[in-house]
């Protein structure tokens, strides 16, 4: 079964790049718009990996891997954030809000399967 | 497998667009001594969104500004620096100048490059300008960091290039030069350091050096070939420091993952991917497979994916659309057109609806009960379907209104004035059609207001008033009319001399004429384009074109104006064109249609309560109003069955705030009726909208009912005046 990879991003252009891409490598992708939504996405269906941008409306990235690593369902689950910051400050962030790893933005649809493929794939 | 990202851009484009117009909705509304910081993270967010849009679709010229304006918010959301009118004021010019480069992506409009570098020339500065000089010179070699144009290009086609301790990598654009002037200048550099020359994607090239001297060092290499202001130099920010003290040698690169210090060296290489995790994956052993397997090779793939990017921006080739996966989670984006034909199918489903009801009357009531109830609730269905159909079209007043603060602000700025502008009823509903038709006339009357309406500041004081003037942008519904208004506080009209003005372009007017007819002059055409008029009147070109295309939408125009207090605007419009309810009267042998939302009552007078005029018709007692009879047969000339209003109905109406009874023979009933245009089909008559098919199929006139209360005052008028 194909695995399914939440993309959270508020960018419309963005979520459609990952989403398509994505898809075209055969996973299967949920939309999420902000933090928020997709807190409450990954609530509804334990995916496989989470993809989050940080600077979000509503919630940002950082909180939502914060409140996805509280859930039980989502101890393990890989989160990756998609970002345009790559200093260390914002690794170190990362890596105590409890994400697998970063991709820096911008990326383009043959890396982001890359790194997807590394991680689940 | 390769992506066409091509299919995205428009995505992007109307993303870019709706985050700018965002931006300046709220840069607009920010309180500069005290901005709400949700607001600054918000505007701060558009300015990132776009930038990252803009890196990943290689539009690098949107990259650059977007990534100084980033940089400048970023410091004022962090409290780094205060916020002033300079910059919301460069932030709304940069705005433009983005939207003007995302049009120019979309579909080729002309970007003028000098406005741009001077933007971005002018943000980098106010950047500078509020930090500490102390810090200031990191600052400006930051300014531009993973950002501008071939940067990121750069960095990844040779990746993981040592930087040597104490020297510093700068990137330099070049402006376009002869070949023979790149490698001169190539030559010339290389003697300050390691150089490496890039093409990047709009084939611009650009140099990368690794020295231990500064930029300035560069510049006077460089201004022996070109002048140096043609020049981006760019410092690349890696923070050796940090960088040598994690494991992450390059981490710029783009990807990595967080990994415990216990498999760094697998992290190490990882890095130059520009990714990296940071604990151990759940499956160690194919990370250890995958990862150091490729780690030697992972240079050259990202080098020729990044070629291979290039030459695709260079010479774009558009695969055959793919379905692409939904992105509006909330919306969907549908042609106008196919709105269009659903409304004309509405259209005809509710005529071939009138129609079956109309027919249902003869059946037996007992004996088809259930075909009865079966058509009542096709008469519900129908009416819901169309009500739905026709708000799809409905679009809130705010699509015209959020345009103004901006344009009122420049303007305002421009003259010197200061102006406070509000609105009311933004969220009033209004037809697509007419609310793109509105946005014209709407623009010409706050632009009139603001250029000869308020005073100047001085003037206002003078005058008692306060400094800032007032203009106030309301919309509201009123019957089936959309009531917008454009009023100001400013000096109002001039009576006497728009008279003396018409007298000397030969318009028949009076001394006597009441106020509301004086101001009507304005419209006539070629009266208001006489330069001296546009002084007097303060109300300038162009308001005849105004008052037709109001027309045209079939609306009306009126001002209220009092001299030293300001003028009102008034425009009354219908709310849609398409389907209106009506309310059919016979006269004699014709049945017309009035809209219902002008119909108060209907009644059958005593003839006590008619009382006749002299020289003005006559009224009716209604309550203890008195209402003009409007014989409907009068005004179209046909023989009636009734002469006498106490034998026949009187149908109250109400345009805008003025009543009338007309005069029928009698009701026929009431129904939805599908406006279709005689104008278009016959030709324009007068007190009349246009036409519609009954039920039984015959051909009906609607009643243009502003029209006949007008004419009829003016047949009053005129008996009034012999």
């Amino acid at each position: 079964m194909a695995k399914t990879i939440l993309a959270v991003d508020d960018s419309g252009s963005l979520r459609q790049m990952v989403a398509f891409s994505l898809n075209a490598a055969g996973y299967q992708v949920i939309e999420a718009v902000d933090g928020q939504d997709g807190l409450n996405k990954a609530k509804d269906q334990i995916v496989d990996l989470v993809l989050t941008d940080q600077n979000m409306p509503n919630m940002d990235g950082l909180t939502l891997i914060k409140s996805l690593r509280a859930l039980d369902t989502y101890k393990t689950v890989p989160i990756l954030m998609l970002t345009t910051e790559s200093s260390d400050e914002m690794k170190a962030q990362g890596r105590a809000a409890g994400a697998t790893g970063w991709l820096v933005k911008p990326f383009d649809p043959k890396r982001l399967i890359d790194v997807v493929k590394k991680v689940i794939g | 497998m390769t992506i066409d990202m091509s299919q995205f851009y428009e995505v992007f484009f109307d993303e870019s667009d709706e985050l700018l117009a965002e931006a300046e909705r709220l840069l607009m509304a920010l309180d500069i001594e005290n901005p709400d910081p949700e607001d600054l993270n918000a505007i701060f967010r558009a300015a990132h969104s776009i930038k990252g849009g803009a890196a990943t679709f290689g539009m690098t010229d949107m990259t650059e500004i977007t990534h100084v304006l980033e940089n400048l918010l970023d410091k004022i959301r962090k409290n780094e620096m205060a916020l002033t009118m300079e910059h919301v004021d460069a932030f709304l010019e940069a705005k433009d100048i983005i939207k003007m480069q995302v049009d120019g992506h979309r579909s080729g409009g002309k970007v003028d490059e000098d406005v741009v570098s001077e933007m971005k020339a002018k943000l980098q500065l106010l950047s500078e300008k509020g930090t500490s000089p102390a810090v200031a010179a990191p600052v400006v070699a930051k300014a531009a960091p993973i950002v501008a144009a071939p940067a990121p290009v750069a960095e990844v086609m040779q990746p993981a290039v040592a930087i040597p301790e104490g020297s510093k990598k700068f990137v330099i654009v070049l402006p376009e030069l002869s070949e023979k002037d790149v490698s001169n200048l190539a030559d010339e550099l290389s003697l300050l350091g390691d150089v490496t020359r890039v093409n990047d994607a709009e084939n611009k090239v650009s140099l990368t050096l690794i020295t231990e001297e500064g930029a300035d060092d560069i510049v006077a290499i460089c201004s022996f070939v070109l002048d140096p202001d043609d020049l981006i130099i760019t410092e690349q920010t890696v923070d050796q420091a940090v960088a040598k003290a994690s494991t992450n040698v390059d981490d710029d690169d783009g990807f990595g993952f967080f990994e415990p210090v216990a498999i760094a060296p697998v992290a190490a290489e990882t890095q130059d991917e520009g990714f990296g995790f940071f604990e151990p994956l759940e499956n160690k052993a194919a990370i250890a497979d995958v990862v150091p397997s490729d780690s030697t090779t992972e240079a050259k793939p990202a080098a020729t994916q990044v070629e291979a990017s290039v030459e695709k921006s260079a010479a774009p080739k558009r695969e055959a659309p793919k379905p692409v996966a939904s992105a509006e989670t909330t919306s969907i984006r549908v042609g106008i057109e196919k709105v269009d034909q659903l409304i004309n199918l509405v259209g005809e489903l509710v005529i071939t609806q009138a129609m079956i009801e109309q027919r249902i009357g003869a059946v037996d009531h007992v004996l088809d009960e259930r075909l009865l109830n079966s058509v009542n609730q096709l008469t519900r269905n129908t009416r819901d379907l169309q009500e739905a159909v026709m708000s799809i079209r409905m679009m809130p007043m705010d699509y015209v209104f959020s345009r103004f603060p901006r344009m009122v602000r420049d303007l305002a700025t421009k003259l010197g004035k200061k102006i406070e502008f509000v609105t009311d009823g933004a969220s009033t509903e209004l037809d697509k059609g007419l609310i793109e038709r509105i946005v014209d006339p709407l623009t010409h009357l706050v632009r009139n207001s603001i250029d000869h309406g308020i005073e100047k500041p001085d003037v206002r004081l003078a005058a008692g008033k306060s400094e800032a003037g007032r203009l106030a942008l309301s919309a509201n519904h009123q019957g089936g009319n959309i009531i917008i208004e454009v009023s100001d506080d400013g000096g109002g009209l001039n009576r006497e001399r728009i008279l003396n003005k018409a007298k000397s372009s030969g318009l028949p007017v009076t001394d006597t004429m009441p106020d509301a007819e004086v101001w009507q002059l304005i419209f006539a055409p070629g009266f208001s384009t006489a330069e001296a008029v546009t002084d007097v009147s303060g109300r300038g070109v162009g308001m005849d074109v105004v008052k037709r295309n109001i027309t045209a939408m079939g609306g009306s125009v009126d001002i209220r104006s009092a001299e030293g207090f300001g003028t009102t605007i008034r425009i009354a419009l219908p709310l849609t064109l398409a389907i209106l309810d009506g309310m059919s009267i016979s006269v004699g042998s014709e049945v017309y249609i009035l809209p219902l939302s002008y119909v108060i009552e209907s009644l059958q007078p005593e003839s006590a309560d008619i009382k006749e005029i002299s020289g003005q018709g006559s009224v009716v007692k209604v309550r203890d109003d008195y209402v003009p009879i409007i014989p409907l047969h009068q005004m179209f000339n046909i023989e009636p069955k009734y002469t006498d209003p106490s034998k026949g109905i009187l149908v109250v109406l109400q345009v805008e705030d003025r009543k009338a009874a007309l005069f029928v023979d009698g009701l026929v009933g009431q129904q939805q009726v599908v406006v279709k245009n005689l104008e278009s089909n016959y030709r324009k008559v007068a007190g009349v909208s246009g036409a519609t098919i009954l039920g039984d199929g015959s051909v009906s006139l609607i009643l243009d009912v502003s029209n006949l209360l007008r004419s009829s005052r003016q047949l009053h008028a005129d008996t009034a005046t012999h």
